[in-house]
């Protein structure tokens, strides 16, 4: 089946999923962050490469942090930006999402960055618009977050610089979680040999072994010498329910203390896709730990979206 | 017409260069050519000033033409380049575009009290008003050919007319 | 109107017929065959040369939007294209607007559809008022005004204490029930297979159990009530087991499946295509491997359209809000005919899938050609292709999985009561 993402070049024409994209164009993608890592170092963090683009924000899911660290991608790339917070109940009273779309490419958008409750929003959306425009997925259901695998698979490449043989751990709501579908796939495509998802059961997908994981319900022996941590955000709604009976007992058996980081290899790194929940997934010893490299995913989240967009504004 | 040789272009650079630098003169190479030769320039001049590289991938002016490059290196400028003097080389100077990417890119980090270029081979057909101050030789080239330097594993310079 | 269709292969599943043999219709019936009957004077003589000559198509299972839902589809436009398919009788779902729970919706109905004088529709009772799963209807009422039988269509039934008295009272008159099963609360916010698929696109699944968990219940109550029930799309390799366990146990059980569960599962969901989104999803290459298999050795006694079509705007949204259905008048022929290719069956025993199996299910008087019987023929090409696009299909819901595809049997004519009330291009 033809892969949706690539123009008729073979080029990047959309990131919508990791899953299915050739080793190299990841490695190119990780290749380019490097370069702009130097960029948000500097005095000028920017540079002239999409200017006179317009890049439009379209979330219709509420994310201020996700959205901000886009636009501060695109306005370092000297892109403007336009954001629209778009309730999906009033599109669905209103205009119809490809509407919307065309109403916008017919204003020039250049870039959509999209951010949708449904899976498979983005793709639709990215089959509408064609490869002329280009659709960067921020997240749509639990599908896929790209650019989040993108920069995890960065983070651990600076740390561990090697995914040969390297053990990492996912731990969490692996069953909603967009941000675990991507980084299973990044890792799987870099060759790491060792993927582990920990949980409950109830938190598992059916048949997630399929995606090239090993499954842990016991959290210490699920993270018994791997080289990295990664825990996943527990949404509240899912606390008390048909799937958990609490964030307690969550916490007793799944929270990353430091007790249970001590399975890990000694020099493991911890790392977290934000916005943590203290005292549920993580206890804030380690968040703030020597271990934790939370806050250089941030940064290095920028100069990965820095790098999508300039790969995809030149195809 | 035989190419030059570029060791022996390289030396006469080294040899005007002497008396021009000072223990606060910057030097800049741009990749890949221009930072090798920086490389051999700034060890033989012995300059204090760490070495700077600039990737010029992301000041190009034919990003919507053709992408962006694969295999961008990162830009590297270990100096404060406010105030300073400095010394930008290039392997070819041909078009001019490069330069004026690498200025614009310099200018980025900050406002240098001047900048000179130093090229091994002008090879003319300028576009733009960019000329160099310290230029080694210059040599015509045939259409449709490009001239590089390359380096061996020895690290030894020659220039080499390849295809486009 | 005397018709006279010579040089046809007769196929007529129920009377064991499958040889080249001239066919004579007269005032609406089956007149005679090989030589005409006395006295006989053709009005018209269709030459079947290199065609199928069968009995009409009988469809357990098709939408045609009316009452409450023209903007998707009209009665018109879906009963063009039931013949267009060689499809002559048609029963039709409960699930209008409003649903069809009094007489006189179905009285309606049956009248706006014979006007038309197309296919013949039979109408399925809502078997809860408002299919809400509280009150039951009046079913001997519903009955007599031209109801076949009684389903909820694809709305749950919660409520295990109704479901066991609504299959109480409908065994008291002798009235079919037709279910889907499917237990609502396994199913909430499903919309596709519960599986490796489903979990590497982020969809929210329905697991099979979700079917054979209900399915136990509606069979243990059969057990106990002895409904005549009619189980309708099964979709999970389980089931066609526990029906195959049933049967054998002498449970007066019967079943169908969807077409296109016959030859797609969720690997077709592809990118995320709308039009694959359908209920129930389609599952697993093993389980689509079991219902063709159970289709073939009678455990799954029919197959049907269940036709639904839906306009474009509710297609082109993201999957999980797209609305689910599949149009499939004009596939159910050449969908059964691609898979009886692919098992290697006789062409009667495919075709009795979609003639004399699903009339008795429906208890009427259609699906097979004896001197006699109602002539309801579907004549068709077997050797040539129909490529499925939006302008060649009839139906108004453009909605189908198999665009682009081209499928075997090309429908030439169809007649409805001895007329004919389609004629394909040639």
């Amino acid at each position: 089946m033809h892969n949706p993402q690539l123009n008729a070049k073979g080029e990047l024409a959309h990131l919508l999923t990791l899953e299915g994209l050739p080793r190299e164009i990841i490695v190119n993608i990780l290749d380019t962050a490097t370069s702009f890592v130097g960029v948000t170092e500097r005095e000028v963090k920017k540079v002239p490469l999409l200017r006179g683009k317009s890049v439009f924000n379209l979330f219709f899911e509420n994310s201020t942090r996700t959205r901000t660290t886009f636009e501060i991608a695109a306005k370092r790339l000297s892109a403007d930006v336009i954001n629209l917070n778009i309730n999906t109940s009033a599109t669905q009273k209103g205009e119809r999402l490809l509407d919307t779309v065309d109403n916008l490419s017919a204003m020039h958008a250049d870039m959509f960055v999209v951010r949708h409750a449904q899976s498979g929003a983005a793709h639709m959306i990215a089959r509408h618009v064609g490869p002329e425009r280009h659709v960067i997925n921020a997240g749509d259901g639990r599908h896929a977050h790209p650019t989040q695998g993108l920069l995890d698979a960065y983070t651990i490449r600076h740390y561990k610089h090697d995914f040969g043989g390297l053990s990492v751990a996912i731990v969490g709501d692996i069953l909603h979680s967009r941000v675990a579908r991507s980084l299973i796939h990044v890792l799987n495509i870099l060759g790491t040999p060792d993927v582990r998802v920990i949980g409950p059961q109830t938190l598992m997908p059916a048949g997630v072994e399929s995606l090239g994981v090993r499954v842990c319900h016991d959290m210490r022996q699920g993270l018994a010498g791997v080289d990295v941590v990664v825990m996943l955000r527990l949404q509240s709604e899912r606390m008390r329910g048909p799937l958990l009976p609490s964030a307690q007992e969550f916490f007793k058996y799944y929270g990353l203390t430091p007790d249970k980081l001590a399975a890990a290899k000694p020099d493991a790194i911890v790392m977290h896709p934000g916005p943590m929940n203290r005292g549920i997934e993580i206890d804030s010893a380690v968040a703030d730990g020597p271990r934790s490299v939370i806050l250089p995913q941030v940064t290095f989240g920028i100069a990965v979206r820095m790098a999508v967009m300039s790969i995809l504004g030149g195809s | 017409m035989p190419l030059p040789d570029a060791e022996a272009l390289c030396a006469e650079l080294v040899k005007e260069l002497r008396s021009v630098v000072t223990p606060e003169t910057a030097m800049v190479g741009i990749h890949t050519g221009g930072a090798w030769l920086a490389e051999r320039l700034h060890r033989e001049l012995g300059l204090k000033l760490p070495l700077g590289r600039l990737d010029i991938s992301f000041y190009r002016d034919d990003y919507h033409k053709s992408g962006l490059h694969k295999s961008v290196k990162a830009s590297q400028i270990p100096f404060e380049v406010d105030g300073r003097r400095i010394l930008l080389v290039d392997d070819v100077l041909y078009t001019g575009r490069t330069v004026r990417a690498a200025m614009n890119e310099l200018f980025d980090y900050g406002r240098p009290e001047s900048i000179a270029l130093v090229a091994l081979v002008d090879r003319g057909e300028r576009q733009l008003p960019i000329c160099a101050q310290y230029c080694g030789a210059t040599h015509a080239v045939p259409k449709g050919a490009m001239l590089r330097l390359h380096r061996d594993d020895r690290g030894k310079l020659a220039l080499r007319l390849d295809d486009a | 109107m005397k018709l006279h269709i010579k040089n046809g292969r007769l196929v007529d599943p129920k009377n064991g017929v499958d040889r080249p043999v001239d066919l004579f219709i007269a005032e609406g019936r089956v007149a005679g065959f090989g030589s005409p009957p006395k006295g006989f004077g053709a009005d018209r003589v269709i030459d079947a040369n290199g065609l199928v000559v069968a009995p009409g198509l009988v469809d357990l299972a098709a939408r045609l939007r009316e009452p409450g839902f023209e903007y998707k589809a009209t009665l018109e436009s879906e009963m063009l294209a039931a013949v267009a398919g060689g499809v002559t009788s048609l029963a039709c779902p409960p699930d209008t607007d409003p649903p069809l729970d009094e007489p006189g919706l179905v009285e309606m109905l049956k009248r706006r559809a014979a006007s038309l004088n197309l296919a013949r529709v039979y109408p399925v009772g809502a078997l809860t008022a408002k299919l809400e799963g509280e009150r039951l209807t009046e079913m001997a009422e519903l009955r007599d005004h031209g109801c076949v039988a009684f389903s909820q269509a694809d709305v749950p039934l919660h409520d295990t204490q109704l479901l066991w008295r609504a299959l109480q009272y409908a065994a008291t008159f002798g009235f079919p029930v037709w279910l889907r099963p499917q237990d609502p609360y396994l199913a909430k916010g499903g919309v596709a297979h519960d599986g490796e698929v489903a979990t590497r696109l982020g969809l929210p699944g329905i697991p099979a159990f979700a079917e054979t968990i209900a399915l136990g219940a509606i069979l243990a109550l059969v057990r106990v009530t002895g409904t005549r029930v009619h189980l309708c799309r099964l979709s999970a390799a389980d089931s066609v087991e526990m029906v195959r366990a049933a049967k054998r146990e002498g449970l007066a059980v019967t079943c169908d499946i969807a077409a296109h569960h016959l030859h797609l599962s969720d690997m077709d969901l592809g990118y995320f295509d709308a039009h694959a989104h359908v209920v129930p999803p389609f599952r697993s290459q093993r389980d689509r491997d079991r219902l063709r298999a159970g289709l073939a050795d009678g455990t799954i006694d029919a197959v049907c359209s269940d036709h639904t079509p839906v306009d474009e705007d509710a297609k082109q949204l993201p999957f999980g809000e797209s609305e689910p259905g599949t149009t499939g008048l004009e596939l159910l022929l050449p969908l059964t005919l691609k898979w009886s290719r692919e098992s290697r069956l006789p062409l009667p025993v495919a075709l009795a899938r979609v003639t004399s199996e699903p009339a008795r299910i429906l208890g009427v008087d259609a699906g097979h050609l004896a001197v006699g019987a109602p002539a309801d023929v579907c004549i068709f090409d077997p050797e040539s292709y129909f490529k499925v696009a939006p302008a060649t299909l009839r139906s108004q819901g453009k909605n189908t999985p198999f665009l682009g595809y081209e499928l075997p049997g090309v429908v030439r004519y169809t007649l409805v009561a001895g007329e004919v009330r389609h004629e394909g291009r040639g």
